[in-house]
């Protein structure tokens, strides 16, 4: 809309909502990071003014290092994203392209089911879940998190997958099979290398659902060297009445780093994954 | 394409001439001869792609849903096996003014939380879509609150919100108005407010969470929603002497709908079903004043270990969801 505004008009109208917005949406990541690098006797002073640090330390990370299990909960988180996003990129590519090529008669039916599973929220059904990640005596083991992720992320995968393989022009394949190449072939050779952009955002966007899980995580895995970062931080981090913040803040920040990194390398695959996602 | 339009030795690998594969029909190249050609059957290969995510699907989400509606008509509790006891899980929970509470506190979350949302989220979205400078690290950055691990970001609004050392406080200290707050008998004592130990406050705060990692998604998908409206009809309806707001009402909303609803019904089904703002920052306190569904079902069901209320207070959910599922398949198959 290219409204010309000038002078305070375009002040108060334009810049002051835009600054409003950017303090709102970034201080909590400002006061984490802050919070991380004061020495006690600053953090818990409420004299001197709690915005900025004369001293700045790196004691609590190296507390978070040295005295939790932080290091283990990082590569737990690391390893269950990466399997279960590995999982769920397979299981939906293999289902988006079948539900977007192939001609079956339930194929409809199917898609609308794994859409409808796409829209369950995991709190609906994690006492259940409990009961049937026992059962496979998965529980308290990463296997727990790599089998029940892929049930939010292939939903979405394949969801998402689908509309990339209809943009593909059948012609392509159908030109690949005339010169002899079996239809797996045809989609290995010809439709799996133009989509990867769907595939990329796909899997970075899968990547970051699993890396932020929390009920699934909390509820299946017991003893503290099992944990995520998601849930160490919270639940080992956070025992008796006081609370030590400063570990706590660079907790937070550390495990925040990664997927905000990811996130910055790929925002336009990112973003394309989130309206996609909404879209269908 | 139909079925079998190749002749028949160009089919699968072609490396396996046929008389060897005759000659020997159960040798692996005619093993592997077969396969291809069964591959090439649209259904089996369907059936075939499937599979996995069935598989999957069935053992993690069927399976407990059927489960999990076996526990909820049970007396399962943790250690011991359940006896089926019909609806009296459900009654006892229709019973207890924690879950009418419940009920109540989830309602108004969620309405007031999408409110927010849609409101922020489009004056964000507004904004963002002009040209100016650092546009598109500004976009980028925004949607930080949506992308990091929910439960620890909610962490920094722990700290935030702390009893003793609350920034928020610190605040209205320097700037006088816990004074004046606390002797007009709004604030408890001139230090400032107990954000997450009174009641209306607690949810007032928890809300405020939720609008601060919701709203950035309203508003970049409302944002891609905004890219495709041509310009020119602004530009026509700006001749015809409409103002901004009459264009805002006339052009932008009516073409925005179709993603409007599909996101507005998205967040409302995450809302509702909301579980680690609560958990992290209240668990479910003062006073029950800030419990979920979820957080109640977690409460019950995890730490009283009473499995078969506890499923039964998350089923409780269930009747909304799936309304809002329906609605969401409708849009879309108008739409599609």
């Amino acid at each position: 809309m290219a409204v010309r505004q000038r002078g305070w008009k375009k002040f108060f109208g334009f810049y002051l909502p835009l600054l409003g917005f950017t303090v709102f949406t970034l201080f909590p990541f400002y006061w984490m990071f802050i919070t991380s690098i004061k020495p006690d006797q600053h953090l818990y002073n409420l004299r001197i003014s709690p915005f900025w640090t004369t001293r700045p330390t790196l004691e609590h990370y190296q507390f978070l290092f040295q005295r939790t299990l932080f290091g283990h909960w990082l590569l737990n988180t690391l390893l269950v994203a990466v399997v279960s996003t590995a999982i769920s990129l397979f299981c939906g590519i293999l289902a988006g392209y079948a539900l977007a090529r192939l001609r079956f008669r339930w194929a409809g039916t199917l898609g609308t089911a794994i859409f409808i599973t796409y829209l369950v929220p995991q709190t609906l059904l994690f006492i259940p879940l409990t009961g049937v990640v026992d059962f496979f005596h998965l529980l308290d083991t990463p296997w727990a998190l790599i089998f029940t992720y892929p049930t939010f992320l292939i939903p979405f995968c394949t969801w998402l997958l689908m509309g990339y393989f209809k943009a593909i022009p059948r012609e392509l394949e159908e030109y690949a099979r005339i010169d002899g190449a079996t239809r797996l072939q045809a989609m290995r050779k010809i439709v799996l290398p133009v989509a990867i952009p769907g595939i990329l955002s796909a899997g970075i966007f899968a990547f970051t659902l699993s890396w932020n899980e929390f009920l699934y995580a909390l509820v299946f895995l017991s003893s503290p060297q099992t944990k995520t970062i998601p849930v160490g931080v919270v639940s080992e981090l956070m025992r008796g009445d006081v609370l030590f913040w400063g570990p706590l803040m660079a907790g937070a920040l550390l495990g925040s780093v990664p997927v905000a990194l990811i996130y910055s390398f790929f925002v336009e695959h990112y973003v394309a994954g989130l309206t996609g996602a909404v879209k269908g | 394409m139909a079925k079998q339009t190749l002749p028949e030795s160009q089919v699968g690998v072609v490396s396996y001439p046929r008389e060897v594969a005759a000659a020997r029909p159960w040798s692996l190249a005619a093993l592997r001869r077969r396969l291809a050609t069964w591959l090439e059957d649209e259904r089996v290969l369907f059936v075939l792609l499937v599979a996995p995510t069935l598989l999957i699907l069935v053992a993690f989400l069927a399976i407990p849903f059927f489960w999990g509606v076996w526990l909820s008509v049970s007396d399962k509790v943790v250690g011991r096996p359940g006896a089926f006891v019909g609806l009296q899980n459900f009654f006892t929970i229709l019973d207890s003014s924690i879950f009418r509470r419940t009920v109540q506190n989830t309602f108004v979350y969620t309405g007031i939380a999408t409110i927010f949302k849609l409101v922020l989220g489009m004056a964000l979205a507004l904004l963002l879509n002009r040209h100016f400078r650092f546009n598109r690290l500004l976009r980028a950055s925004m949607l930080l609150p949506w992308i990091v691990p929910t439960v620890l970001s909610t962490l920094a609004w722990l700290w935030i919100f702390d009893a003793t050392y609350s920034v928020l406080n610190w605040i209205l200290r320097e700037i006088g108005l816990a004074r004046l707050l606390w002797q007009l008998g709004i604030a408890p004592s001139p230090r400032g407010f107990v954000w997450l130990g009174t009641p209306g406050l607690a949810m007032g705060s928890v809300i405020a969470v939720n609008v601060w990692r919701g709203f950035p998604f309203f508003a970049i998908t409302l944002l891609a929603g905004l890219q495709t409206i041509d310009p020119e009809l602004h530009e026509a309806a700006e001749i015809d002497g409409a103002g901004g707001w009459a264009r805002f009402w006339y052009i932008t909303l009516p073409l925005l709908r179709p993603i409007l609803t599909v996101v507005l019904l998205f967040s409302i089904i995450v809302t509702f079903a909301d579980f680690q703002l609560v958990y992290v920052l209240t668990r479910g306190g003062p006073h029950n004043s800030t419990h979920l569904f979820a957080t109640l079902a977690y409460q019950v069901g995890v730490i009283s270990g009473k499995l078969g209320q506890g499923a039964a207070i998350s089923l409780f959910m269930f009747p909304v969801l799936l309304l809002a599922v329906i609605l969401q398949l409708r849009y879309i198959r108008r739409e599609t």
